[in-house]
């Protein structure tokens, strides 16, 4: 099996799976609960915080656990909106985030909040100056993306947050799932308020998360109760589930350090092959990207076509983001990007790991080639 | 080329006469205790600074943790480079190619080794024009560059640096004897035996566990607390004293207004005899003026007079929000928040005198006597040396 769907979930790390398992049966304690066992699951809990906020170069009172990004986005623009509308009803995204931003923003615009969302360019980059013209006195909250999810593009966060350093009423919110351990944040000194992390998308398992909330910044909660996680997220802690999502990013973190050229090589052969093939387009932008994404179209085929004829190779690549379907099968992100028809309704995301190797990106591309050429001559 | 060395300047500690060489050696001792972990570097004293070789080691990681030693007035990163014009220039270029964002730079020559045929001055110039010719977009600027490149030519090598990153100044822990720190778990007591620690002194802490009135989890945090005060010195002893019998007794025996003076009192004697034992010559509080009952100056007074030993009170006269700030710094504050009482807190009577009298404290002592209870507990105290390395702590951190 070649599996080269990364982006939208990856497979579970042997030695996350080893320590969810151990601390599911070791640990099994409430950590609210004040007996030995209690304890013995909170202090876990602990040194789990302390260790993702280690990794993160932030402080552990500024890590909330969550169920993934879905959740972390929804805690974040949600939870500023609700906590600080009296400073202010303006939000600014941009057109090519993750349904759970925009569709937070939505429903937010329901209830009486007004929604900037930023343009990009054909890379799918939003332009400082829009961010600019966008931006007033009413600004309470700008979310933005560090890396899309769809063709890799890396977003300008620096320069997002230089800017906003004139407007302290405004919170920065990145959603960094598709960043993290591939393109680092320096969270300590960006200006970054608000930041996402999931677990499924770095070798942890599903259902679990992060909320980095800068100290100092509140945010309405969207779960009452016991007042676990800072009381911003009521609800025995998933301590299994943490314990194998701090694993994860450690794991992760090592393997950025070490083998981050080796994926950037992997990518750029396989950009520079894509290339050759005169039915491909490649969307991938060729600066400012993440070695681990590469997007392509194959304008006039179908996509399902192309992922089927894959698979009968046990070669797993996806169409369009797993998680957004606006228009039956146009993407809106490369309908934001201002491809035409024929390039947003015929594209192709391969997402690589550390774990990908040289055989398989050649055995893909061989296997591509070959599709792409008989399907085309049927197709014709 | 990358750094290959680490310079460490000395505080304050320069200033100290014939004691210098013992700031110095125990400076090194501790600089070397600390970076223990890393087995390729060599540490190396010299009149007036340190040497840390890197041997190919990340320096990032070492910084950090020297930023934590007291006696550190600043460190910087340092190429080493033959006393050679040639091996100058060549290492002060890669400096220059290998920092990010540099539009302006300067040099500084410093020329204590005068067998170099190149005077100061005239080497900013050689080296200044020799980096213009070499360089695209860059210029000099003399009042405020982006970079300056600092050229220090010595007997034994030329070291080019570019920044001085600050230490933590103070004192190297260790060079002022050692005293006893009374941790209760709150905010205020480890910030004390951090500020004692910066002026030299090495700890012992010693806390009363009053079990089950106070939870394990309440002895867990003090030792987090003392560990993370670790970080700053030395490896500290922590003496726990198991109070619960006493404390009830007290409770028993004393009037509800007069408990908590009583219970500080003994408090006092028990820690006077563990520092006697240790050959320690003085105890620390965290108590600072006016904060609580126990620290009127009527309270003070009458606790302080069942012992003739120093008390040190570092924050004696700082503000509330101060010490928390200080607290923060030094990541102790989200351990001290941990909301588990201790034994100072479980028995605290509604109404604690604030202005309590000796005399009425001594006349209502004398009706009970707590000595042989103070001999038993020295005896059953348990001593825990901190980091400590136990099984339990090593399977939380394989599971992570």
């Amino acid at each position: 099996m070649i599996y080269l769907d990364n982006s939208a979930t990856t497979k579970p790390d042997e030695q996350v799976l080893n320590s969810f398992q151990q601390a599911a049966s070791q640990y099994f304690g409430n950590p609210s609960s004040i007996h030995g066992l209690g304890k013995d699951a909170e202090r876990l809990l602990r040194k789990a915080r302390e260790q993702a906020a280690d990794i993160l170069g932030v402080n552990s009172l500024e890590i909330i656990f969550t169920s993934g990004g879905t959740e972390g986005n929804n805690m974040a623009i949600k939870g500023i909106a609700l906590e600080h509308q009296s400073r202010g009803k303006h939000i600014i995204t941009s057109v090519v985030e993750h349904p759970s931003v925009l569709e937070a923003c939505t429903a937010l615009e329901e209830i009486g909040f007004r929604v900037t969302y930023l343009p990009v360019d054909r890379d799918g980059r939003v332009n400082l100056t829009d961010l600019k013209e966008a931006i007033s006195e009413e600004t309470i909250l700008v979310s933005i993306m560090h890396v899309n999810n769809e063709i890799g593009t890396v977003q300008p966060i620096e320069e997002i947050a230089r800017i906003l350093k004139d407007y302290p009423k405004a919170f920065f919110h990145v959603d960094h799932v598709q960043g993290f351990g591939k393109a680092p944040l320096d969270l300590s000194n960006l200006g970054v308020d608000l930041c996402t992390i999931s677990g499924h998308k770095i070798h942890g398992l599903k259902g679990t998360g992060l909320l980095y909330a800068r100290r100092g910044v509140r945010l309405f909660s969207l779960s009452h109760g016991g007042g676990q996680e800072n009381n911003l997220r009521s609800g025995t802690e998933n301590v299994p589930g943490i314990v194998a999502f701090v694993k994860a990013m450690r794991i992760m973190e090592e393997a950025r350090l070490k083998k981050l050229p080796h994926l950037q090589q992997l990518q750029n052969w396989l950009i520079d092959r894509l290339e050759t093939i005169d039915q491909l387009v490649v969307n991938t932008p060729s600066e400012t990207k993440v070695p681990h994404i590469v997007h392509f179209s194959a304008p006039g085929l179908k996509p399902e076509v192309v992922i089927h004829a894959l698979e009968e190779f046990q070669i797993y690549i996806s169409t369009k983001s797993a998680c957004s379907s606006k228009s039956a099968d146009e993407s809106a992100v490369l309908a934001a990007c201002g491809k035409t028809e024929e390039v947003t309704k015929s594209g192709l995301r391969v997402s690589m790991s550390y774990q990908t190797t040289w055989e398989e990106v050649q055995y893909f591309f061989e296997k591509i080639k070959h599709v792409i050429t008989n399907l085309s001559q049927v197709m014709r | 080329m990358q750094y290959d060395h680490i310079i460490i300047r000395y505080g304050e500690l320069t200033l100290k006469g014939k004691n210098r060489k013992l700031f110095t050696s125990q400076l090194l001792a501790n600089v070397r205790e600390a970076l223990d972990e890393y087995k390729d570097i060599r540490v190396k004293k010299k009149y007036d600074r340190m040497y840390i070789q890197l041997n190919g080691e990340n320096p990032d990681p070492i910084i950090e943790r020297c930023k934590k030693i007291f006696g550190i007035q600043n460190m910087s990163l340092a190429i080493r480079a033959e006393n050679d014009e040639k091996d100058i220039k060549k290492n002060a270029l890669e400096l220059i190619k290998n920092t990010d964002s540099v539009q302006t730079f300067k040099v500084s020559t410093k020329r204590s080794n005068k067998s170099f045929p190149i005077p100061s001055q005239e080497f900013n110039h050689v080296l200044g024009g020799f980096l213009l010719s070499h360089l695209d977009d860059i210029s000099v600027d003399v009042h405020q560059p982006d970079l300056e490149v600092m050229v220090d030519i010595r007997q034994d090598a030329t070291y080019i640096t570019s920044k001085k990153i600050p230490g933590a100044a103070g004192l190297p822990v260790g060079s002022s004897g050692k005293s006893l720190l009374l941790l209760s778990g709150g905010i205020d007591s480890p910030v004390a035996g951090y500020l004692a620690m910066k002026r030299g002194v090495q700890l012992e802490a010693i806390h009363f566990h009053s079990p089950p009135y106070t939870s394990e989890r309440a002895k867990e945090k003090v030792l987090d607390l003392a560990e993370r005060l670790s970080y700053y010195g030395h490896k500290i002893k922590v003496h726990i004293v198991p109070f619960t019998a006493l404390q009830q007794k007290i409770h028993r025996e004393i009037p509800n207004s007069y408990s908590m003076t009583v219970m500080r009192r003994v408090m006092m004697r028990i820690s006077e005899a563990v520092a006697e034992r240790e050959n320690i010559l003085s105890l620390i509080t965290g108590e600072s003026l006016g904060q609580v009952a126990s620290q009127t100056m009527e309270s003070m007074h009458a606790i302080n007079a069942v012992t003739s030993y120093p008390i040190i009170r570092p924050l004696i006269a700082m503000d509330k929000e101060d010490i928390i700030q200080i607290s923060e710094n030094i990541d102790m504050y989200e351990i001290s928040i941990r909301p588990y009482e201790d034994c100072c807190t479980v028995f605290v009577p509604k109404s604690p005198k604030t202005k309590p009298r000796l005399e009425k404290v001594e006349q209502f002592e004398k009706n009970v006597d707590f000595s042989e209870d103070i001999m038993k507990v020295l005896e059953e105290i348990e001593t825990i040396q901190v980091p400590q390395k136990d099984k339990k702590e090593d399977s939380l951190e394989s599971l992570l």
